[in-house]
């Protein structure tokens, strides 16, 4: 009896193990509350930082598009506009071409093989940093489309999209460099939902005689739904905040026009363009230009974490 | 009798034809540019390769035709990558041992979790704009402005949600029986996640890390008004306090510049760095393919 006592005294936790364990634990708590301080210290700085300019100009920033640092005149409406309309215009491009891919590489249109490189040579694209798409799109797409503007200037002219004559870099450009940057995103998310949908749900609408693509409108679709709008709206967040190839192509004018052919701007483009040279209250409503865009995201975002929660169908 | 037979002419016969030629178009124009895409920046960034690319400096843009090389980019890229992979690293795994193998699932973790996600979503250029603001316009760091050093924190922010992501989803994937047995024979909680649990993701855990690393690599937009840009070579340790040349910027920089051997160098750039990046993921794939097969439990 005695003996064992001792032993179980020697097996006792040492009280240095003990404090380490609890160490062990808080750091990992602090490191992971970093993300929080992290974003919200990025919001309270971008905020704060616009404060200047916010008090000058409110709401009114939003809606004027003079940009003028001679003048001290500022309003992000031009950048606002190419904003939304890049990001938009191009996610109507990419997702009948996404879904339809996606939906060709899970249907057996082909042989697995084939399917599982078409997937993954995709997936793969979305790894090239999006300076190098720049490069090709000043050096290949541009002198490649200058025909085919033309052609959309000299018979659709009349449409205040198309009105202005193409002269190099514009707006269009850049909402198809986006798809070619958003096609992967969407691609990838919109398979990976359509694989998960159960088998069951197929084969029950084969078995009550619908044909293919009967079972894929009305089955498959409905069911991966929500995880293709998610992949929707996060492709939708990284067109807004798109940068580098945007910059690139976009031809960077703040002169305000309805027109695609005409060289635009975005507020990403904004900043890269502006950002290093501005200096006193320019630095201020580029800040509040930032604001505005990263509150654009995080709505972006935030609504599609929400729609996943909301509307994941489960099985 | 005949209803036996597939039919041709039936109506969702031929809509059902319409619709997969629909979708075999859409993988075609999908799919053809994107090949193009990389197989023109292989063969025109390839041309321009040569070995005095990987050692000299690129010569400021002007008439002169021989636009020099890009070792102070290359290595700068490396540099920066490092730093921040030093900061998000740590970090990023410490934060997903957290929210893995400590957290309940309470309301906590589950704001980290979402916070994660939503940084995962913050426009780049913000990363950059919010480190600008921090550290180059305060000159807080020993008084430099643009460095290598702030565009290593702001490519961090960048890597950090990855990092988390990975270690979180790579540790939950780990069976809780290894977790049990290591607890049962009196392990504490520390050394069951250094010695069982962490082991046995470290795998999944590093394939994520080095996507991450990967990505944060070609990222430009963090840089530009951060580590800005520099035609010289980086000669010592105090150079992290300068500004710093990377690839991405220069591919950005030179493929702006009207003189056509500034835009050569832009795309021999733009060679290495997709070269480098996609052999990176081709390779952590075929690993992780590989760990799949071969996995147990």
């Amino acid at each position: 009896m005695e003996e064992k006592l001792t032993l179980f005294k020697n097996r006792k936790r040492f009280g240095i193990e003990k404090n380490i364990d609890i160490i062990f634990k808080n750091t990992a708590l602090v490191l992971s509350s970093f993300v929080a301080i992290i974003l919200l210290g990025i919001i309270l700085v971008v905020f704060f930082q616009s404060f200047e300019s916010f008090s000058r100009y409110g709401l009114k920033f939003l809606v004027t598009s003079e940009w003028n640092p001679v003048k001290d005149e500022y309003g992000a409406f031009t950048a606002i506009y190419g904003t939304l309309v890049t990001s938009f215009l191009s996610l109507l491009i990419t997702i009948p071409l996404g879904v339809g891919t996606a939906i060709f590489i899970t249907e057996d249109f082909v042989p697995k093989v084939v399917r599982e490189i078409i997937g993954s040579f995709v997936e793969l694209l979305a790894a090239i940093p999006s300076v190098v798409l720049g490069l090709w799109a000043i050096f290949v797409m541009e002198p490649f489309f200058r025909a085919f503007f033309v052609f959309l200037h000299n018979f659709f002219g009349w449409i205040p999209l198309f009105s202005t004559e193409p002269t190099g870099r514009n707006s269009l450009l850049a909402i198809l460099i986006l798809v070619v940057m958003l096609l992967p995103i969407v691609t990838s998310i919109a398979r990976d939902s359509l694989i998960q949908v159960p088998k069951k749900l197929r084969n029950a609408a084969y078995g009550i005689g619908a044909s293919r693509w009967k079972t894929i409108f009305s089955v498959i679709l409905p069911a991966a739904l929500s995880g293709i709008m998610a992949g929707v709206l996060l492709a939708l967040g990284r067109a807004m905040g798109e940068t580098m190839a945007v910059t690139m192509i976009i031809g960077n004018s703040n002169a305000f026009s309805w027109s695609l052919l005409s060289p635009g701007y975005t507020i990403s483009s904004m900043l890269a363009n502006q950002f290093g040279e501005a200096d006193g209250s320019q630095v201020s409503s580029l800040f509040y230009a930032a604001f505005v865009l990263m509150i654009l995201s995080l709505v972006v975002n935030i609504f599609a974490q929400w729609l996943v929660k909301k509307f994941s169908l489960k099985y | 009798m005949n209803s036996l037979y597939y039919q041709k002419r039936l109506s969702r016969n031929i809509g059902d034809k319409l619709f997969t030629s629909l979708s075999v178009i859409c993988a075609l124009i999908a799919i053809l540019p994107l090949i193009f895409l990389v197989t023109y920046i292989l063969i025109k960034g390839g041309s321009q390769i040569t070995p005095e690319l990987f050692t000299l400096e690129p010569n400021p843009p002007g008439d002169d035709l021989d636009a020099g090389g890009i070792n102070p980019a290359l290595i700068g890229t490396l540099i920066i990558t490092t730093i921040a992979s030093i900061i998000a690293i740590p970090v990023g795994v410490g934060g997903g041992i957290y929210l893995a193998e400590y957290s309940k699932g309470g309301a906590f973790s589950r704001f980290i979790r979402f916070g994660v996600n939503v940084l995962a979503g913050v426009p780049s250029i913000i990363a950059g704009v919010f480190i600008y603001a921090l550290i180059v316009s305060t000159k807080i760091l020993f008084g430099s402005m643009y460095s290598g050093l702030a565009g290593g924190m702001a490519l961090s922010i960048l890597m950090l949600p990855t990092v988390i992501k990975t270690t979180d989803e790579g540790l939950k994937l780990v069976p809780n029986e290894l977790r049990y047995a290591s607890l049962g024979v009196g392990a504490s909680m520390y050394t069951t996640i250094l010695k069982v649990t962490l082991p046995s993701a470290f795998r999944s855990i590093a394939t994520g890390v080095v996507l991450g690393i990967a990505r944060a690599a070609g990222e430009t937009a963090p840089l530009i008004f951060t580590a800005l840009f520099s035609y010289y070579y980086i000669t010592g340790f105090g150079d992290l306090f300068y500004e710093m040349g990377s690839l991405a910027v220069l591919i950005y920089n030179f493929a702006l510049e009207p003189y056509d051997a500034q835009n050569k160098l832009a795309w021999a750039a733009s060679f290495i760095l997709v070269l480098s990046i996609l052999s990176v993921n081709i390779f952590s794939r075929i690993l992780a393919a590989f760990t799949e097969k071969t996995k147990r439990v």
